[in-house]
C-alpha cells in the first residue's frame, strides 16, 4: 500500500503554508500523519500536493489568551498529554488524551490534525465540543474565527476553503473547583470510541449544580452537546434521580449504525455513559470543593 | 518525472545522505535504501506498531512518516539497541531469557516501545507495561512473556544503576 | 554441560539474530536486478471478465511487464493450483487459477501482475489496468448458497455444495427416540484469519542456463510449495528449489500454494531478473485463506444421570469460492466434538458450502476450536437443565484412562479411525479445577453479586489428534568440522524447531546443544518433507530427529571401532568424542571419525562401510496422537455496556514429553491469546453483495496486550506410545478450548439473567442486546 505520487512541500511560517494552499489546486496540508497517511497508503486520498505543516514552529504551542487556552493546531498530543498547564487547567483534556490511540500515535498526532479529520467518535473533537471552541483560520486573504459548531459540518466535514488553514484552537477552560468526567466504550483500549461521553460541572455554595457541559460523541457525525438536560441540571442536587434523568435524555438521540456497532447500541452505551460520567464528575466537584 | 528530495539524517548514530522520491516512507527507506531490515512492515496503516522505530528518542510509526520527514532528525532502530560488540541490551537479554518472542516479527517495534517506556519510567508495573504495548499486536506470544521481560530487565537496570 | 537437553527450558538458539534485527524475513531479501510485483484484483464478489486494456499499464515509465491470463504458460493456462489434501468426498474440487480467466469469484481474486522497478510504481501502474467486468449475482450466506436456488458461486456449476461428510457411529435414532432427555442448541460460530504480522509474500528466480527455479517463499512446508508447483510450470523436481528463511508467523494459511508464488516464477522466467511479490495488509484482508461462518444444528441426549446417550446434528460450514485444504476444516471441526466424553452414538451431516468468498483453510485450530465450542455448550446447557455442576456433568462422561486406547469410532479427516491412544482426561479437569479453585468460585460469584457485580467461570476440554502423518525426514550429519547438521523439511514460523530439534539430536550424541545446527525449510537439503502445520513437527519431525540421530550415534561408533581397534559395544559417545568407556584417554574426536569417513583419494578404509556420518530417516505415523487439556477461564461481565473482562486464566495440558517447557508454555498462552480474540473479538464482516467490510485492523480487531489475562499453564505428561520419543503436538492447545472456556464464562455470570449464548464471538453489544432491560441497570 503505497501513496501515489504528489509534490511535497516543507513551508516555514505560516503565511508560506497558505500561500502554498493558495497556490496550488487539490492540494492538502499534512499534520501528524496518523490519519492522513493511512488514507494515502490506501490511496483512499492522491493529493497532488502535500503541504508538511511538521516545520512551521508557529503553528505549535499552548499561549493564555484572555483567559483562554489558544493551542496552535500543530500541538501534538504527546505535548499537551504531558503539559502541567494542561493538567492544572484543563483535566478533562488530560484525561481524554490518554484515550487517544496508542502512545505513538499521540507522539506524532496534532490537535489540528485532529480537529480537521473530524472522526465522529475523536476524543479532541468531544472536547472541543464541550468547551463551545473557537476556531483560527488563516489563509492568504486573511484571518477569521469559528465557532467550532460552525467549524464541523458533520461527520469527517469541516467548513474550511481549500486554501484555509486551522491555524489555532481556543478553549475557555472552567474555573477551578469543577467536577469533570470524559468516558468512551471502545472495542478495546486505543480504539476508536463506540461512544464517549464528557462531562464538566460546577457546584453552588449550596452544593447544587451551577452549571454543567455534557457532550457525547461516536453516536452521530460531529459530538452533540446535551443543551436541555444541561439546562434541566442547573440548580438540582446531584444523585442517582439526576443522573437517571440525564441518561435517559440518550434514548432519544440520533445515532449511526455499522456492521460493528448498531445505533440501539450506541444510544445504550451514552445512556450508560452519561449516568457514570456525571456520577464521577459529580464527585470531583465535591472533593474538589472541600479541599 | 519524481519529485525527489535530498535528506540527511542520523540511524543508530551514523550519518546518512541520500536522495528520495518525496512519497517514500520512512520505513521504505530504512528497510530498503538503509539495509536496516531490523524494522518490519505489517500492516501500513498505523495499527499493528511492527514499524516502530524511535525519532528522537520518541517512538513513532515509521510506515506513516515520509522518509523526508525524518531529515535533520536522529532515528534509532533495533539494529541500533545491541552493542558495538553484539551483546545485547538488558531488554533484548531478558528478552530472549523470558521466551518473549517466537517468530521475531513484532519483536523489533515491541523493543523500541518498551525501551521509550523504560526511558520515561524505570519501575513500570505489569499494567503500565500492557499500557505501553497496547498498540504492538503480537499473534504468537500472548504477550505475557514480553511483560516478564519487561518486568525484569526494569528490575536488572535499576540495580545496574544503584551498583554503578 | 548437563546430562540432558530434552526437557530443558534452554534458550532459543533463534533468538539472537531475531532480537538484534538479523533476521532474515522474504521482504528482507534483496538481490541485484531485482523486480516488484503488484497484482490487479478484483473489486466484484462474483463477475464475468469481458476484457483487459493494459495499455496503459504497460507505458508507464519503470515497468518491465504486465501479465493476464493468456499471457501464462499453456500449463497455466490448463491448470488450476491444486488441491493439498484431495478427498474422494469432494464432489466439485472448485479452484483457481494463477490468473483468472473468465471469471472471478470473491473480492481480492488476482487478475492481472505487474511488474516494475519499485513496488509504487507498480501500484501505480496496476490503477492503470483497466478491467471491464460484468457483474454477477454472488452468494454469500452459506446456508442459502447450499439451497437448491442459490446463484451459483461458479458459472455453470449445478449445486454449491462440494462435498457432503457422513460421519456417524452407534445407532443414533435409537439412542435420540429412547432418550428421557433431548436438548437442541443451533449455533453460529464465526472465526477469522490468521493475521500473522508479517504478510504473505516470495522471491522467485529463474536460471536460464540450468531452466530452473529458486523459490523463497513465506511458507509452513517448502516442500509442499515445490509440490505443487511442478505441474504449473511443467518441470521436474530438480528444476526448482524452494526455501523458507525466517516467517512471521503461519498459523495455517501459510501453508497454502497461493496464485501469486506462481505468477511471480513465470515473471522471473520471464524478465530474467528476480522477481519480488510482497502482499500489503490490504490483500491480506481480501486474499489470504481464512475461516469464517458455521452454522451448527445440534442435539444431545442424556439419561436422568446425565449420561450422554447420543449427540446428532448438522454443520453447514463456509468454504469461501475454492478448496486450497479440501474438506479437513469441517471434518477435523465435526470429528472433534466428542472429545474426552464417551459417546455412544454419533452422528454429523456435514454440508461444505461454497460461497463468493475467499477460500477458507485451517486457522490455528483448524475446526477444533468450533467443534469443542459446540459440546462444552452442551455439557452446560445438560447441567443447566439438569441443575447439576457443569464439572459433574463433565466428570460422569469422561474416557477413563483405563479404558486407552479409546476407538471412539469415528474416521479422521486422514482416513484413519480416531484412536484416542493415551491421556488422563478425569485427572486433567480435577488438576485444573484445584488450580482454579473451582470449589471456592460460587462463594466468590455470590458475594460479587450481591455487591452488583457479574462474575463467571467456564470450564472446556479438549482432545486434540496431533502428530498428524505422513511425514516427515530429517538428515543429520556430523560435518568435517565435528558439530552436528540436521536437516529437515518441517518450516517453522516461530515453533522454535531450531532449538527443539537441536536439544533432541544433542542429546542423543552428547554434544553440547551449541554445537547442533538445525536447516530447516529447503527442498535442496533433504527429499521429501511436509511441513509445520497441525502441531505436527515435535512428533514428526522430531522423532525422525531422533531415530537419523540414533542411526548416526551407530555409524559413529561403527568407525571409531575401526580407527581404535575396539569392538563398537565398547564405546561411547561423550561431549563431542567416540571412546572407550570407563577408559578416558581412549577416545577419537567427531571431527576425526568425520575426517575419517569421508576418507581422501584412492584411499581403500571405510571397510564396506557407508561413507560419511550421515543418516536421512523419515517418521511415518500410523495414526495421530491425542493430546489433551483442560481450560478454565473467569470472567467478570459488565452489565450495562456488555464489556468482558478475563480475569484468572488456568490451563492444565498434557502433550506428552515436553522437549522445552518454556516454549511450550510459550505455545499455549499465544494460542489462548488468539482464543481470547475469536471468543471476543473477531469478526469478518461482508456486506450481502460479498463486499469485504473489514479490511483494516482498525475494523478487524485482535486481542492486545491490556485484553490478556495472565495464563497459568500446567503440564501433566502422558508419554505418547505411537513415537519414539513419546512427544503429542502443542502447538494449537492453547487457542482449542479457549473459545469456549470463555464463553461458557460468560454465560456463567449471566445465570441470573436467563440469558443463553450459542455464538462466538460474543461482542459487548450482542451481550447488551440479550439482557435487554436488565442492561440499563442504574439507569432504568
Amino acid at each position: 500500500m503505497k501513496p501515489a505520487p504528489f509534490h511535497y512541500h516543507d513551508p516555514k511560517t505560516i503565511a508560506q503554508a497558505t500561500d502554498l494552499l493558495a497556490r496550488h489546486a487539490n492540494a492538502r496540508p499534512l499534520a501528524g500523519g496518523q490519519s492522513l497517511m493511512p488514507m494515502m497508503n490506501f490511496r483512499l486520498l492522491a493529493p497532488d500536493h502535500l503541504v508538511d505543516l511538521n516545520g512551521v514552529a508557529e503553528l505549535a504551542g499552548v499561549q493564555a489568551a484572555d483567559g483562554a487556552l489558544c493551542i496552535g493546531a500543530m500541538t501534538r498530543q504527546r505535548d499537551l498529554e504531558f503539559s502541567p498547564q494542561i493538567a492544572e487547567a484543563m483535566p478533562i483534556l488530560s484525561d481524554a488524551l490518554r484515550h487517544i490511540g496508542h502512545r505513538q500515535t499521540r507522539n506524532r498526532g496534532t490537535i489540528g490534525g485532529s480537529l480537521c479529520h473530524l472522526d465522529p467518535s475523536a476524543e479532541l473533537v468531544n472536547i472541543v465540543a464541550l468547551h463551545d471552541g473557537v476556531m483560527d483560520i488563516a489563509s492568504s486573504r486573511g484571518r477569521r474565527q469559528v465557532p467550532f459548531t460552525a467549524f464541523a459540518t458533520g461527520a469527517m466535514t469541516h467548513s474550511l476553503a481549500e486554501d484555509e488553514l486551522l491555524t489555532a484552537i481556543r478553549l475557555q477552560p472552567w474555573p477551578r473547583p469543577h467536577g469533570y468526567c470524559f468516558l468512551e466504550t471502545s472495542r478495546r483500549r486505543g480504539d476508536f470510541a463506540i461512544a464517549a461521553v464528557a462531562v464538566l460541572l460546577r457546584l453552588d455554595g449550596g452544593g447544587a449544580i451551577d452549571r454543567t457541559a455534557i457532550a457525547v460523541s461516536g453516536l452521530t457525525g460531529v459530538p452533540i452537546r446535551l443543551s436541555a438536560a444541561e439546562a434541566m441540571a442547573g440548580g438540582q442536587r446531584p444523585g442517582h434521580d439526576l443522573f437517571r434523568a440525564v441518561a435517559a435524555t440518550a434514548d432519544t438521540l440520533d445515532a449511526m449504525e455499522d456492521p460493528y456497532a448498531s445505533a440501539a447500541y450506541r444510544r445504550h452505551l451514552a445512556r450508560i455513559l452519561i449516568y457514570r460520567a456525571m456520577q464521577t464528575a459529580a464527585e470531583r466537584a465535591q472533593t474538589e470543593a472541600a479541599r | 518525472m519524481t519529485d525527489s528530495r535530498s535528506i540527511t539524517l542520523e540511524v543508530n548514530g551514523r550519518a546518512y545522505n541520500t536522495t528520495v522520491e518525496t512519497r517514500r516512507t520512512l520505513i521504505d527507506l530504512l528497510r530498503h535504501d538503509l539495509g536496516l531490515t531490523g524494522s518490519h512492515v505489517g500492516c501500513e496503516h498505523g495499527v499493528c506498531g511492527a514499524c516502530t522505530v524511535l525519532l528522537d528518542g520518541i517512538s513513532v510509526r515509521a510506515c506513516l512518516m515520509l522518509a523526508v520527514q525524518a531529515s535533520g532528525h536522529a532515528v534509532t532502530t533495533v539494529e541500533g539497541l545491541a552493542a558495538a560488540n553484539g551483546s545485547l541490551n538488558p531488554l533484548q537479554q531478558a528478552f530472549w531469557e523470558k521466551g518473549a518472542l517466537q517468530c521475531g516479527f513484532c519483536t523489533p517495534g515491541m523493543l523500541l516501545t518498551l525501551t521509550e517506556l523504560l526511558a520515561a519510567n524505570d519501575a513500570p508495573t505489569e499494567h503500565e507495561i500492557r499500557d505501553a504495548i497496547s498498540g504492538n499486536l503480537c499473534r504468537c506470544t500472548g504477550y505475557q512473556a514480553i511483560v516478564e521481560a519487561t518486568l525484569l530487565a526494569a528490575e536488572r537496570m535499576r540495580a545496574g544503576k544503584e551498583s554503578a | 554441560m548437563p546430562s540432558t537437553w530434552f526437557g530443558m527450558s534452554v534458550l532459543r538458539k533463534e533468538d539472537p539474530i531475531l532480537l538484534s534485527g538479523r533476521g532474515r524475513f522474504v521482504d528482507d531479501i534483496h538481490l541485484p536486478g531485482m523486480l516488484h510485483a503488484a497484482f490487479v484484483r478484483s473489486p466484484h464478489a462474483h463477475a464475468r471478465i469481458v476484457r483487459i486494456d493494459t495499455q496503459a499499464a504497460r507505458a508507464l515509465a519503470g515497468v518491465h511487464l504486465v501479465l493476464t491470463h493468456g499471457d501464462l504458460p499453456q500449463t497455466m493456462r490448463d491448470r488450476t493450483i491444486p488441491v493439498m489434501m484431495p478427498n474422494p468426498v469432494i464432489k466439485q474440487p472448485f479452484m483457481p487459477q494463477a490468473l483468472a480467466a473468465k471469471e472471478v469469484c470473491f473480492v481480492g481474486e488476482p487478475v492481472a501482475v505487474v511488474v516494475a522497478d519499485s513496488r509504487y510504481i507498480a501500484e501505480d501502474a496496476a490503477a492503470l489496468v483497466a478491467v471491464e467486468y460484468e457483474a454477477l449475482p454472488a452468494a454469500t450466506d452459506c446456508r442459502a448458497a447450499a439451497e437448491a436456488d442459490s446463484p451459483p458461486v461458479h458459472l455453470g456449476s449445478a449445486s454449491n455444495v462440494a462435498a457432503r461428510l457422513p460421519i456417524s457411529h452407534g445407532a443414533v435414532d435409537a439412542a435420540f427416540a429412547q432418550a428421557p432427555h433431548v436438548y437442541r442448541d443451533r449455533f453460529h460460530l464465526h472465526r477469522g484469519g490468521a493475521f500473522f504480522i508479517e504478510c504473505r509474500g516470495v522471491v522467485a528466480e529463474h536460471d536460464a542456463s540450468t531452466d530452473s527455479y529458486t523459490l523463497q517463499v513465506t511458507s509452513q512446508g517448502s516442500h509442499r510449495i515445490k509440490e505443487g508447483m511442478l505441474d504449473l510450470l511443467d518441470i521436474s523436481e530438480h528444476q526448482i528449489r524452494v526455501i523458507t528463511p525466517d516467517v512471521g508467523g503461519g498459523f495455517g494459511p501459510k501453508g497454502a500454494l497461493y496464485p501469486e508464488y506462481p505468477t511471480a516464477a513465470v515473471c522471473a522466467r520471464i524478465l530474467g531478473r528476480p522477481v519480488k511479490w510482497i502482499s500489503d495488509r490490504h490483500e491480506d484482508f481480501m486474499s489470504t485463506n481464512m475461516e469464517r461462518d458455521q452454522y451448527w444444528d445440534m442435539e444431545i441426549a442424556v439419561n436422568r444421570e446425565a449420561k450422554i446417550l447420543g449427540v446428532r446434528g448438522r454443520l453447514i460450514h463456509d468454504q469461501g469460492a475454492y478448496l486450497p485444504s479440501g474438506v479437513v476444516l469441517p471434518w477435523i471441526a465435526a470429528t472433534t466434538v466428542p472429545g474426552p466424553y464417551v459417546i455412544p452414538a454419533f452422528q454429523m451431516d456435514v454440508v461444505v458450502a461454497m460461497t463468493n468468498k475467499p477460500a477458507c483453510s485451517p486457522v490455528r485450530g483448524a475446526g477444533r476450536p468450533q467443534g469443542i465450542f459446540v459440546m462444552e455448550r452442551l455439557m452446560d446447557r445438560v447441567a443447566h437443565e439438569l441443575g447439576l455442576d457443569p464439572a459433574e456433568v463433565r466428570r460422569r462422561n469422561f474416557i477413563k484412562p483405563e479404558q486407552m486406547p479409546y476407538k471412539v469410532g469415528i474416521i479422521f479427516r486422514d482416513g484413519r479411525p480416531v484412536i484416542y491412544d493415551s491421556g488422563d482426561y478425569p485427572a486433567c479437569q480435577e488438576n485444573a479445577l484445584q488450580a482454579a479453585d473451582y470449589a471456592g468460585f460460587r462463594a466468590r460469584q455470590a458475594e460479587a453479586r450481591a455487591r452488583g457485580r457479574y462474575l463467571g467461570i467456564g470450564i472446556s476440554n479438549v482432545v486434540e489428534g496431533t502428530g498428524l502423518g505422513p511425514y516427515e525426514g530429517a538428515t543429520v550429519r556430523v560435518a568435517r568440522t565435528g558439530k552436528v547438521t540436521v536437516f529437515t523439511g518441517a518450516t517453522p514460523q516461530g515453533q522454535s524447531h531450531k532449538t527443539t530439534f537441536a536439544q533432541i539430536a544433542a542429546e542423543q550424541l552428547g554434544v553440547h546443544l551449541d554445537d547442533v545446527t538445525i536447516v530447516t525449510g529447503d527442498t535442496g537439503t533433504i527429499a521429501w518433507g511436509m511441513g509445520t502445520f497441525a502441531a505436527r513437527s515435535a512428533v514428526n519431525a522430531g522423532s525422525s530427529v531422533y531415530l537419523a540421530s540414533v542411526e548416526v550415534g551407530k555409524k559413529l561408533k561403527e568407525f571409531a571401532s575401526a580407527m581404535m581397534e575396539v569392538s563398537p559395544e565398547d564405546l561411547e559417545l561423550r561431549d563431542g568424542n567416540v571412546g572407550v568407556r570407563g577408559v578416558p584417554g581412549m577416545q577419537k574426536s567427531f571431527r576425526e571419525v568425520a575426517i575419517h569417513a569421508i576418507s581422501a583419494p584412492g584411499m581403500s578404509n571405510l571397510g564396506g562401510l557407508v561413507p560419511g556420518l550421515e543418516y536421512t530417516a523419515y517418521f511415518t505415523p500410523d495414526q495421530s496422537t491425542y493430546s489433551n487439556g483442560t481450560h478454565i477461564a473467569e470472567v467478570e461481565v459488565d452489565i450495562e455496556t456488555g464489556e468482558v473482562t478475563i480475569g484468572r486464566y488456568v490451563v492444565f495440558h498434557d502433550c506428552g514429553r515436553v522437549i522445552n517447557p518454556q516454549v511450550v508454555e510459550g505455545q499455549v498462552v499465544g494460542g489462548v491469546a488468539h482464543g481470547v480474540g475469536n471468543a471476543l473479538f473477531e469478526r469478518m464482516v461482508y456486506d450481502e453483495t460479498g463486499q469485504p467490510q473489514s479490511t483494516t485492523f482498525a475494523e478487524y480487531v485482535m486481542t492486545t496486550a491490556p485484553h490478556m489475562p495472565n495464563v497459568e499453564v500446567h503440564h501433566m505428561e502422558t508419554p505418547s506410545p505411537l513415537n519414539p520419543i513419546g512427544v503429542k503436538g502443542a502447538g494449537e492447545a492453547g487457542t482449542n478450548p479457549a473459545i469456549a472456556a470463555i464463553v461458557n464464562a460468560v454465560n456463567d455470570a449471566l445465570t441470573p439473567f436467563g440469558v443463553w449464548i450459542t455464538e462466538a464471538p460474543i461482542t459487548p453489544q450482542r451481550i447488551v442486546e440479550l439482557l435487554g432491560d436488565a442492561a440499563l441497570g442504574r439507569t432504568r
